[in-house]
Order: C-alpha cells, then structure tokens, then sequence
C-alpha cells in the first residue's frame, strides 16, 4: 500500500488526470459540495497522517479542526483580517494546540491515547460551549470570504474553489512528501515496531510528537477552510461527532492510503448530501456502509483497489 | 580486572508486585567475549536483558556499560552508546522492505531522520551499505519483499542484520535460535561467531549445543539468582546445575543438543 518514495512515470498520467478532474469538475458538479469534500479530504489525510503512518488513533482531532475555524472566522469578521492571514492564525492555533494535546497524549497507547485525545477535545468543545467569542449555538456566522491577498475576490464560488483546490493539492503533495521522507520512514517503523524503534536508538516520543504537531496544523488548516467556504464556524466543527466522523472517513477510503482518506470523505460527505432529506436516518444509513465497509473490504476503497493499482505501476 | 569489563551489574535486582524477578544479579561480560545466560523458564533472563538494556528500571542496583553509570538513562540512548538488542520474537518493520529495514537503522546516523521535508532519495545512498548488510546474513534476494513476509529464519537473519547496521559494540540477542530449524540453527550459529569479532555479545539461549559451542563465559540463572557462572565445562560439572536446570535429564539434554549440531 505504501508508495514509493518518488512519483513514478506511471503515475504521473494519473496524477494529472486526478488533478484535471480537479479543474473542470466544478463546471459539472456543485462547487461547494467539492469544497466541502475537499475540506473534508484534507482533515482525514492529515488525521491519517497519524493513523495510517505512526498507528495512534487520535480521537480528538476535532479540536484542531473547530478551534482553528473559529480563530479564522473570528479574524476575518472581528478583525477584517485577510482571509490568507486569517487562516494562518487558524493553523497556528491548531498546531500550538497540537502541541500541548500531543505532549500530553504521546505517553500513552492503543485506547489510553484515544481517551485522552477525547478527554482534551471534549474540554476544548466546554470552552467553545462558554466563551462568548464563539456565539455559543449560534456560532460566527456570515463570515466574509475576503480578498486572497487582497487581489482575488472569494465571494466568487469558482475562485473560492480554485483556491481550496490549489491549498488541497499543495497540502496532500506535502503530507505525501513527510510520509515518504527520512522522517517518514522512521514513522513507519515506530508503527510496525515500537520497541525496535528504540533499540535502534531512536527517540520514538520525539517523532510521534512532531507527526502530531503536523497532523494538528494539516487538521486546523481543513477547518480554517472550511470556516470561509460556509462562511460558518460553529459548534458542530469542535464536537465528537467530528472527531468520530474523520475516523469513519479515513477507515472507508483506506487507512494508510495517501489518496483513500479523500475517497472516503468525498463517500461520506455524498452520503449526507443525498440522504439530507430524510433527517437522522442519515446516521443510520452511515451506520450500515460503515458496517458493510469493515466486513467486505477491511482496508477502505483504496486498499481494496491496491492491488490493482500496483500492477498497473501506480503504487509500489 | 576492572578496564576489560564491558557491562558490569551492581546488585542488580527487579521486584514486580509480590514476586521477585531478578534478585542481586551481579553480571559481569568481559569484553570481545560472548556471555551466554542460561537457566530454566522464569529464572529472570530475559527481565536481566531488560534491565541491562532499560527497557525495564531496575528496582535496585546499578548497571555500568564501559565504566559508565546507565541505570537512569533512556533505552533509545543506551543503543546510541553501542548496545543494541534484539527481541524473542521476530523484531522486524514488517511493512518495510528488507532492505528499507536495514536502511531504517542505518539513517539515523545520516543526521536526517527528523526532516520531514526532504525527498526520500536522500536515503538512496544508504543502500550499497544495506546491500552489504542483507547480503552478509543471506536475504539479499530478498531484497524489495516487505519484510513481514519472509519465514521465520529470515526474519531473524534480517534482524541481525539491521542490528549490524548499527555497528554496535555490543549486542545483546535474546534467544537468537528460537523456534528455528537444525539449518536455520546452524546457520545463525555461524553468523553470530562471524559478528563476534571485535565485539561482545550477551545472550539468552536455550538451545544448549549453541551454547556450548559459541560462549566463553556462561552465567547460570535460577529463580533470579546466579547459581554459577564459568565455562561450559565448568557449569556442567556443577552438580547444583544438573541439579536445578537441566535436571535428571541432563545427559538426555546433552545428547540431544549434540545430535542438534
């Protein structure tokens, strides 16, 4: 599943055939949907950054991801701040954020890990229920999308769009460089084998830390996004839920995958759109393919399509 | 006597709840010797590889590697300063190739491992070494398998090479024969003999025609107790080690080890 640590010249056709899809999509397709799958995309790579290449399952990533849209959106309403500073204050934010919750996260294991990512963002999600800067069940509305360095209007769907896009692939580009970078490669086997890590000598703290700060920052910057597509910062983005639907996203699309956890929230935020009619039978409905997902396909849609990918001389 | 000691432990003792694992151990491994520990299960071998390696703290006592005081110091730091361990069972990156495990160990030494930024191909000079390695230890063809799926021979031949890697001044192998066949036995026999020059090895091995063979010096461990230490000669004419670790059965023990070999 793992790529190879270079894009091939057989990728590279499917790259520019992901990235051409990318461009003309929106003429087909309603272009805040892709936006929000975007947003979404991104938030689950970068929380599979953790998942799929260090093995711990943080269970509290909506804190980086709410907390950062609400300083964006608070930034560019409050302040008047550009909406390229705005979102750099967001990831700031998260990846100060991350710091803290990795630091404090990073000594414990398996569920012990999961519970006290959960512990930290739940106390995140009490602070966004009192502080008055958050509008509590309201949340920041009517958030100004603002001129990108003050030359492009984003009040314009399709530039918005062309943004996210150009931030998505910058990013996923990224977070593909870290995991396949000397870096990367110790991740990988701290996730194969701890112990052996360190009877390697490496400081195995040290690197979990750093990939959470990184997945914090990736997580916040998804947020920060999704703050000015909606132009809405609210509650929602800092609860549980959200934490638990960015685990169901990467799981689906294909943990350890660096295109699976995009597929899988593109899946999940299609699910919701088209089921939006029948209200709560939507979490059910979720329920159900989640379900159907783990016991037919145990690897997501990309791990299940690998194989064939990998004789075709896409993957390594 | 002091300077050609290479670890030394101090009343060396673990206590878990209510039970004592290791009790008092005073250890000492002459350098460029190989020091095989022996004893019946649960006589502490392993807890004593733990301490010495810290990835146990000890209750009690102290541990010197070189001279040097280790007993507060961090695992990832002990390997740093030349000793490294191996594992019981099979300790390899199982989603790595072979050759990305042996790289694995050989970059942290390029001083680049934390630079999240930079292009893997920078770890593509690393790779004539780690041919050298996996092919010293005969996985070579083995070369892009992930290494989860080699056999169990295998696995542990990579394991030792990716300890290799590391260059250590000491190893410590805990139970290199495990679970392996008469070939693989001899094989890995050969191999440790081969990587003992110039280097000290403590290990913890059950296959007692091995240890007969490889070590110098054997420490006999009962109930976390040193019950005697010396050459193979000398520890099997102890009659408190017939008695206690190989039993009536002695005899039996040496016969089958020999036809092992």
């Amino acid at each position: 599943m793992t790529l190879p640590p270079f894009v091939t010249s057989r990728q590279k056709p499917f790259i520019l055939a992901l990235l051409g899809l990318g461009v003309v999509l929106p003429f087909a397709v309603y272009p805040v949907f892709l936006m929000k799958g975007l947003c979404f995309g991104l938030f689950a790579a970068a929380f599979n950054l953790l998942l799929g290449y260090v093995g711990l399952l943080s269970f509290g990533h909506a804190m980086f991801f709410g907390w950062s849209a609400y300083l964006t959106a608070h930034a560019a309403k409050e302040w008047g701040l550009t909406p390229e500073l705005a979102i750099l204050m967001g990831v700031a934010l998260a990846t100060a954020l991350g710091a803290v919750v990795g630091w404090l996260a990073i000594r414990r294991q398996g569920i012990y890990f999961a519970m006290i990512t959960l512990a930290l963002a739940q106390l995140g999600f009490f602070v966004a229920v009192q502080a008055p800067m958050t509008h509590g069940e309201d949340g920041i509305q009517g958030v100004p999308r603002g001129h990108l360095f003050g030359l492009f209007d984003l009040a314009d769907t399709m530039t918005m769009y062309y943004f996210v896009l150009a931030v998505f692939v910058a990013s996923l580009l990224f977070l593909y460089r870290v995991v396949n970078s000397p870096f990367g490669q110790v991740l990988k086997a701290i996730r194969d084998n701890e112990p052996r890590a360190i009877s390697l000598g490496y400081e195995v703290s040290r690197y979990k830390l750093i990939a959470f700060v990184l997945s914090a920052a990736f997580a916040g910057l998804a947020g920060s996004l999704k703050s000015l597509v909606f132009q809405l910062a609210s509650l929602a983005d800092v609860s549980w839920h959200m934490s638990g639907e960015v685990v169901l996203m990467t799981l689906l699309g294909g943990v350890g995958t660096v295109l699976g956890p995009t597929v899988g929230a593109f899946l999940v935020v299609a699910i919701q759109d088209f089921f939006a009619g029948i209200g709560s039978w939507v979490i059910i409905i979720q329920g159900v393919i989640f379900v159907v997902c783990v016991l037919l396909f145990r690897s997501g849609m990309i791990g299940v399509l690998a194989p064939w990918l990998k004789r075709r001389g896409i993957t390594g | 006597m002091g300077d050609d000691l290479i670890v030394e432990t101090r009343s060396l003792t673990k206590e878990f709840k209510g039970f004592v694992a290791v009790s008092d151990v005073n250890l000492r491994v002459r350098r460029h010797t190989i020091h095989a520990l022996i004893g019946p299960n649960g006589a502490g071998k392993t807890t004593c590889f733990n301490l010495v390696t810290k990835f146990l703290t000890p209750t009690r006592g102290q541990i010197l590697f070189n001279g040097n005081d280790i007993t507060q110091t961090q695992p990832a730091a002990i390997a740093r300063q030349g000793m490294v361990r191996s594992f019981q069972i099979s300790a390899v990156f199982g989603h790595l190739s072979v050759l990305e495990n042996v790289r694995v160990a050989l970059q942290r030494k390029q001083g680049k491992s934390f630079q999240f930024w930079r292009s893997g191909e920078c770890l593509n000079e690393l790779n004539s070494r780690a041919e050298e390695l996996i092919e010293a230890v005969g996985v070579a063809e083995y070369r892009d398998t992930p290494a989860g799926e080699l056999s169990y021979g295998r696995k542990r031949a990579l394991e030792i090479a990716t300890t290799l890697a590391l260059d250590p001044e000491m190893l410590l192998l805990d139970e290199p024969m495990a679970g392996m066949g008469t070939e693989d036995v001899r094989r890995t026999a050969e191999l440790i003999r081969r990587v003992s020059a110039n280097r000290t090895i403590l290990m913890v091995e059950h296959n007692l025609s091995v240890v007969a063979d490889l070590s110098d010096t054997i420490t006999v461990l009962k109930l976390g107790r040193v019950l005697a230490e010396g050459s193979y000669a000398e520890i099997s004419d102890n009659p408190e080690v017939v008695e206690a670790y190989m039993g009536s059965g002695h005899g039996q023990a040496a016969g089958g080890a020999a036809g092992h070999g």
